[in-house]
């Protein structure tokens, strides 16, 4: 007899407790039903039928968006599962382009392993017919649609945790494709290079652009000086490529390793995280004192600076100045040490191993260059390196430890705690009240901003002064509090924004892990390399201090400026030609362009338009104006924008239009 | 019990309804799509000049407004004829006159105000007794037909709400809102037996309690007119020729499931439906019949109409539901089920059009007499479009259980061209083949089901011996596999491989294999799929295999197409027995592929034949087919 | 001087277009709201104003709705009503629903592709005078097989009848202009 509150699995009684799906309730009981498009982070989709099982009286259901109701008695292997599931296989299979020897993701395919796993031996069906091009466009990422499944992973990933959407299905049925909008390539949409569409894919049809050539080129170059960084979440996860448990920290192995690559130096990114702290912190200060562009926005994390700079214009000025540590780190090797080895800024080759593909985007920026070399001549992502290491035969977990190299080696824990969401303000908090008071404090751990929550917030008091802390990691979450912000509905001085879930340590470079686990393991070795520091604030770093006295007078100088600090590029624009709605007849002309792209039109400047339309043909004067509607001025910040002749007019609000007109345009034709 | 509401209703029904003995005669011109296509609106014009012209012309508004005696010529909605229309229709008479053409006019009125003879070369005749019919009711084709929700149709001007109106319209809906509770209105569709009249026979009492018990303050009910399997046009004819009914039936169910807003999701392809619906809205708001507080109830009820753009899958409901949202038209796994959580995540009640048609009637006239029709499983009626190469295509309703034979011989006239009956595919893409051995099959959903085919929305197309089943099995696979939304892998990829299996198989390159290969994977698709579309759609495919399995093999073992359709199979060869030996043939051959001796039968070398079809022409006795 | 003045220019004219189109779209918006479930109601108005969507425009519906202009090409491309491609003023739809397929609707299509020199995916003329699509059931089985160009419906066609039907619309056609 079955209990009231059980159902029958494969002839055991399995007892309920709340269980939300089928599948949830077997993955209790050790039973591993296999999944495409099933994410615990992401909506339920129920497209790729493998995780069926038989429900008696029911049929076929998805055991993943189907609940268990007292009394069920499933089947979870029966001939008719077993069926669908390899017919699933085939058909996929069949429809993919099955290079597996050559492809990124050989090894890690779930795909690959599935049809393994099920003894799929046979593709009974045609070959793929279509041949699609690659996208390679992309700095961080290349997208290949012919081994695209459509389980949908990315494109929710994309929309629904980082609030963007710059992937979604078009046409349907067997032409349906996941592509950017209009079959773009990524590098012309507002693709902010975060990876995690390639960290959620099962198979190869979204990859991390593998640039691992590029490191053996140099390597194998006699005429450069190849120094090596590593970003602080990276020690707490290449371990897992070796089979070392997710978290473990791996700090000297991963030095070993480098310098046995043949890398010539090996630094720590983590110095430059600290002197982040110290430039941060000290114009977070000179901000609050003047009472100016608060909240201030973290700007350590590439895929938020664009995602700011497509989507947030009138926020970029919010955002910290600072550079990232990656390219601090690029800016103070080629700008300074190289001087003082009396080479030049050619001669040294900058590597930076990444848990993040946005990295690759941010070392090519053109800002980020010293007498025309970038300061980062090469990303690689956690997953490359250890590509290099298998390449090289190194056996990774017999590897002696080693130290990364001076002057670039000193940390803090402050550094290492980047690595982890919450990280960034935590180091600043530790810096704060001493760079204000000039006092040190005795509080070193603020818990409040650790953790997996989608919004962190923390208040702390520095001289007097209540100041309100919030940490968002994932996209959407940025862009919820964006909104709330926007409205009012919420205030903060401070806030530190993480393009992927977790921080760093989740980032799309790292190696590829299904589980929700993987993250929360490796925080905790962030955390614990932060307990095990010898010193855990970023002031208290000596090797900084040097840094300053040496090449950068003090924070926020005008060299600390020049190496350290960047400024942000409004990418807000629709791509189409201008419209042309009033063509003037006559040799005396103005040409007026009225902006209609994001910004503007939403604070109304179609109602500008209609305005001056109204007002030229009141003014008996349409035939006298060249009007446009275009689709960006750039004038973001201060939307509605306007174009008089050469001239840009901000702020030409609705109301405001009658009295702009007159001045600005009548007053030409005179 | 004083019924304010109620009162107001049978007021205006017995006002209009005196009004309505002032009309002479009434001529009614179908106006449905099919008619329309066919010239049907300028005989109105010209039905109208001719009335006019002899003074006899009134509009039904002056009749009810002025009570002026007179004629009135109206466009109706669909009868269902559509084979034979033009059609025009007189009232009181029940005459029904068939391909009429505007220079018909004059002689129509003229027999119509002179009370003389109908003018006979205008009725229907018989195609094979040849015997002539004056009156609709009589014609072989209406006369096996139990026309409840089509009632309207063809008989009323579905513009003007007073019709409606004066035929009881919407006293169903107030007498469910002041006198029956909404679970009382539930009870009553339960025990009606209706089912879901649009494809899966759900019983509706259900769907409808199910919703109902749903908690929350938002409800919403959803019309699914997004009427996409080919051949089949009820729900566009029932929106065209009748939407008042549809709109009672809305919010009737409105009340029931405490819902204040409705949507009429209308398929793209039909304007005209769009363009009623919109009319009729408005008039109901006009008489205080929709909106706020209907007719001092307190009830209210709002209706929208949202247009499809072209997707065969919102069809289905949760892929419908994602439309209206503005989405990709993607079905979502159920459960949950669209009462739990539908349009915006609210409970939601979806039905279909003809669904819809049927409440009013039930609520107004009970269960029993619902259940008088039909069987006891699948009471009521059901409409069918019945197509293809039978003698009379159209529209019908019959009740339930009536057999095929009824409806293909008696109503259907039987085959064209006095050909042989091959098959019926019933229920379009999601349904299946049925044969002779099926003539005697009820038409009712369980008996449809056992015999692996589906009601679906009821089309019926029926095929004669020059079909290729093969051919007709590819033609569904072409279209599922065109109209699948693409998310689930089975429906995806499995129709798009079903539809390579079959193609070969009519490309003359069909493998042995693949007898198992197609049965085999239309199982899995069958069970994999994530809708209703991915699971129904092998069926036409499995039902060939079960009943024409002989002519699949036929044309991947044999290469043969037993129908003579698929051109890559279609071979000459001479009937021994015709073939005189004259050599005419082997002479016109021009790749020398036939050859034989003088006076005696000569052969076509298959291998050798281009197919050009020279010899069939010079053959002097025909002996040359195509087979 | 004065008359040359009055007379517009090709290029003047296609911007007035524009300009009206740009209006509607505007206008569309306006009315029918900015809400997601207005996405599709707007799509068509404004595929009726401009025969097919622009990609600018998608985009700048995509903003105004505050959608991604990925999710609003995805929706454009899912329904079979949208087209990305300009397409002819004359739509002939033929029907291709399974009355008007076993009655014989292959050989009417065949008749229109050859006569317009359609090959390939190629479905639109190159003048942009026609667009020949197939529509899976126009609900007019009765009259099967089933043409529809533009708003009208014609019935029982066949090779023949339809060659007839397109000379009287290219009669006109010319005649208009």
């Amino acid at each position: 007899m079955a209990e009231k509150n059980s159902v029958l699995i494969d002839g055991q009684v399995v007892p309920l407790n709340g269980e939300k799906s089928i599948l949830e309730l077997t993955r209790k009981i050790g039973i591993e039903l296999p999944t495409f498009c099933y994410h615990s982070e992401l909506s339920l989709y129920g497209a790729c039928r493998m995780c069926v099982v038989e429900i008696e009286g029911r049929g076929i259901m998805a055991s993943c968006s189907t609940p268990p109701v007292p009394g069920m008695k499933i089947l979870t292997n029966s001939p008719r599962v077993q069926r669908v599931r390899r017919t699933v296989l085939e058909l996929l299979l069949a429809n993919h382009d099955r290079e597996c020897t050559t492809c990124d993701r050989n090894g890690t395919c779930k795909l690959q392993d599935l049809a393994n796993r099920f003894g799929v031996k046979k593709i009974r069906f045609g070959e793929r017919d279509l041949k699609l091009p690659l996208d390679t466009s992309s700095p961080s990422l290349v997208r290949d649609p012919n081994k695209c499944i459509l389980c949908g992973d990315c494109v929710r990933m994309c929309s629904e945790v980082q609030g963007i959407g710059v992937l979604d299905f078009n046409g349907r049925g067997s032409s349906a494709q996941v592509t950017p909008a209009f079959n773009k390539d990524l590098a012309e949409v507002d693709c902010v290079n975060c990876g995690q569409c390639s960290a959620v894919c099962p198979t190869g049809a979204i990859v991390v652009k593998d640039e691992t050539d590029r490191a053996w080129a140099a390597i194998n170059n006699p005429e450069k000086l190849v120094v090596v960084q590593v970003a602080p979440a990276v020690r707490v996860a290449l371990g897992e490529e070796f089979g070392l448990p997710a978290g473990e920290l791996v700090t000297g192995k991963v030095v070993a390793a480098l310098k046995r690559l043949g890398f010539d130096k090996v630094f720590d990114t983590s110095l430059a995280a600290d002197l982040t702290v110290i430039e941060e912190t000290n114009e977070f200060i000179d901000r609050l004192q003047k009472g100016e562009r608060l909240p201030q926005f973290t700007s350590c994390c590439p895929g938020w600076v664009k995602y700011a700079e497509h989507n947030e214009a009138e926020y970029l000025k919010h955002l910290s100045s600072c550079r990232s540590p990656q390219q601090m780190f690029g800016s103070l090797v080629k700008k300074h040490w190289a001087t003082e080895l009396g080479k030049k800024p050619e001669d040294i080759f900058v590597v930076s191993i990444m848990p993040c593909t946005a990295k690759k985007y941010e070392a090519g920026l053109p800002q980020f260059t010293t007498d025309g070399v970038p300061d980062v001549d090469l990303v690689l992502t956690t997953q490359e390196l250890a590509r290099m290491i298998r390449e090289a035969g190194l056996l990774f977990d017999q590897l002696e430890v080693e130290s990364f190299d001076t002057p670039f080696g000193f940390t803090t824990g402050a550094g290492v705690i980047f690595g982890a969401t919450g990280g960034v303000a935590e180091a600043v908090l530790r810096a704060a009240h001493e760079l204000v008071t000039g006092e040190p404090i005795e509080q070193v751990n603020f818990t409040e901003v650790r953790g997996f929550d989608h919004r962190k917030e923390a208040t702390v008091e520095i001289a007097g002064q209540e100041i309100k802390v919030a940490v968002v990691h994932g996209l959407a979450n940025a862009k919820a509090l964006l909104k709330e912000l926007k409205e009012g509905k919420v205030h903060y001085d401070i806030i530190e924004v993480m393009a992927c879930p977790g921080g760093c340590i989740g980032g799309a470079g790292q190696p590829i892990s299904t589980s929700p686990e993987t993250k929360k393991e490796r925080a905790k070795g962030i955390y614990n390399a932060d307990k095990l520091s010898q010193i855990r604030k970023a002031q208290d770093n000596p090797v900084v201090t040097k840094f300053y006295e040496r090449w950068l007078e003090k924070p926020n100088s005008h060299a600390a400026h020049e190496a350290l600090h960047t400024a942000y590029v409004n990418r807000s624009r629709i791509n189409g030609e201008q419209i042309q709605l009033l063509t003037s007849k006559q040799k005396e002309q103005v040409d007026v362009a009225v902006c209609v792209g994001t910004c503007c039109y939403l604070k109304g400047s179609y109602d500008t338009l209609n305005k001056f339309m109204q007002q030229a043909e009141a003014a008996k004067v349409t035939d006298k104006i060249n009007l446009y509607a275009t689709f960006c001025l750039e004038g973001c910040e201060q939307s509605p924008a306007v174009k008089v002749n050469n001239q840009i007019i901000n702020g030409v609000t609705p109301d405001q239009a009658e009295k702009v007109f007159k001045e600005k345009v009548l007053s030409k034709l005179e | 019990m004083n019924n304010p509401a109620l009162d107001q209703l049978k007021q205006w029904q017995q006002q209009w309804q005196q009004a309505f003995q002032k009309e002479k005669a009434r001529i009614l011109v179908c106006a449905g799509t099919g008619c329309v296509a066919n010239g049907s609106l300028q005989v109105y014009q010209a039905l109208k000049q001719e009335v006019e012209a002899r003074g006899e012309f009134v509009t039904v508004d002056l009749i009810l407004e002025e009570e002026k005696s007179g004629v009135t010529v109206v466009k109706s909605g669909c009868h269902g004829f559509c084979e034979k229309g033009p059609l025009v229709r007189l009232e009181p008479s029940g005459v029904l006159y068939t391909k009429v053409k505007p220079e018909d006019a004059a002689e129509i009125v003229e027999a119509l105000i002179n009370n003389g003879e109908p003018v006979e070369r205008l009725l229907y005749r018989h195609p094979v007794t040849g015997e002539v019919f004056a009156q609709e009711n009589q014609i072989p084709f209406y006369r096996h037909q139990k026309r409840t929700s089509l009632l309207h149709c063809g008989v009323i001007d579905p513009e003007n709400i007073r019709e409606y109106i004066v035929d009881d319209g919407y006293q169903a809906l107030i007498k469910a809102v002041t006198t029956m509770t909404p679970e009382e209105v539930c009870r009553e569709i339960l025990d009606s037996g209706l089912r879901g009249r649009g494809g899966g026979g759900f019983p509706t009492g259900r769907k409808w309690e199910f919703t109902r018990i749903e908690e929350g303050p938002k409800k919403y009910v959803i019309c699914n007119g997004d009427e996409g399997d080919p051949g089949a046009f009820m729900d566009r004819s029932l929106l065209e020729g009748d939407p008042h009914r549809i709109l009672e039936g809305m919010a009737i169910a409105g009340y029931a499931v405490g819902a204040d807003e409705g949507y009429i999701y209308v398929r793209a392809e039909y304007p005209l439906a769009v363009e009623r619906l919109k009319n009729a809205i408005a008039a109901a708001h006009e008489y205080g019949l929709l909106g706020q507080n209907i007719l001092g109830t307190g009830f209210n009820f709002e209706i929208k109409i949202k247009e499809g753009a072209g997707a065969f899958v919102c069809g289905e409901e949760t892929a419908l539901i994602a439309s209206i949202e503005g989405k990709r038209g993607m079905p979502s796994p159920k459960p949950p089920f669209p009462a739990q959580s539908g349009l915006w995540g609210k409970p939601t009640l979806i039905n279909n059009v003809e669904t819809f048609a049927n409440v009013a009637l039930i609520i107004r006239q009970g269960a029993d007499w619902f259940r008088q029709f039909g069987t006891e499983k699948s009471p009521g009626t059901k409409t069918f479009a019945i197509t293809g190469q039978v003698a009379n295509t159209g529209l019908i309703e019959v009740p339930m259980g009536i057999t095929l034979r009824d409806v293909v011989f008696e109503i259907g006239g039987g085959i064209r061209d006095g050909k042989k009956f091959k098959a019926v595919q019933i229920g379009g893409p999601s349904g299946g083949c049925l044969t002779e051995e099926h003539l005697d099959l009820k038409l009712d959903y369980d008996s449809l089901l056992s015999a692996g085919a589906m009601i679906g929305s009821g089309g019926l197309v029926v095929m004669d011996e020059d079909t290729c089943m093969v051919e007709v099995a590819r033609f569904f696979m072409n279209f599922t596999q065109n109209e699948s939304c693409g998310k689930c892998v089975p429906c995806r990829e499995g129709t798009k491989r079903m539809l390579e299996i079959l193609q070969r198989a009519v490309d003359g390159e069909g493998r042995p294999e693949d007898v198992e290969l197609l049965q085999d994977l239309a199982e899995a698709v069958r069970d994999g799929s994530l809708c209703g579309l991915g699971k129904t759609a092998p069926n036409p495919v499995l039902t060939m295999l079960k009943y024409f399995k002989d002519e699949y093999i036929a044309h991947v073992v044999d290469k043969k197409c037993p129908a003579g359709v698929c051109s890559a199979l279609k071979g000459y060869y001479i009937v021994p027995e015709e073939c005189k030996g004259c050599s005419k043939c082997a002479r016109s051959c021009p790749v020398q592929a036939i050859s034989g001796e003088i006076k005696k039968p000569f052969t076509i070398d298959q291998d050798k034949c281009i197919k050009c079809g020279a010899c069939v022409s010079t053959c002097p006795f025909k002996a040359i087919k195509e087979g | 001087m004065k008359q040359e003045l009055l007379k517009t220019t090709p290029e003047e004219e296609q911007s007035s277009t524009y300009q009206r189109k740009f209006e509607k779209v505007n206008e569309v918006i306006n009315r029918l709201g900015r809400s997601r479930s207005a996405l599709i109601p707007i799509l068509q108005e404004v595929q009726e104003e401009y025969r097919y969507l622009p990609e600018e425009i998608l985009t700048y519906i995509a903003t105004a709705l505050d959608l991604s202009p990925a999710s609003v090409f995805g929706v454009a491309t899912f329904y079979a009503q949208f087209s990305l491609e300009p397409k002819g003023k004359y739509v002939i739809k033929i029907c291709d629903g399974t009355a008007c397929h076993v009655r014989g609707s292959d050989p009417v299509r065949e008749a229109l592709l050859k006569r317009f020199n359609l090959e390939g995916k190629k479905r639109t003329t190159d003048d942009l005078r026609f667009t020949v699509e197939t529509v899976s059931c126009l609900g007019a089985c009765g009259l099967a097989p089933v043409v529809l160009i533009n708003d009208k419906i014609y019935g029982q066609m066949t090779p023949e009848a339809i060659n007839l039907i397109i000379d009287e619309i290219m009669k006109e056609d010319a005649e208009d202009e």
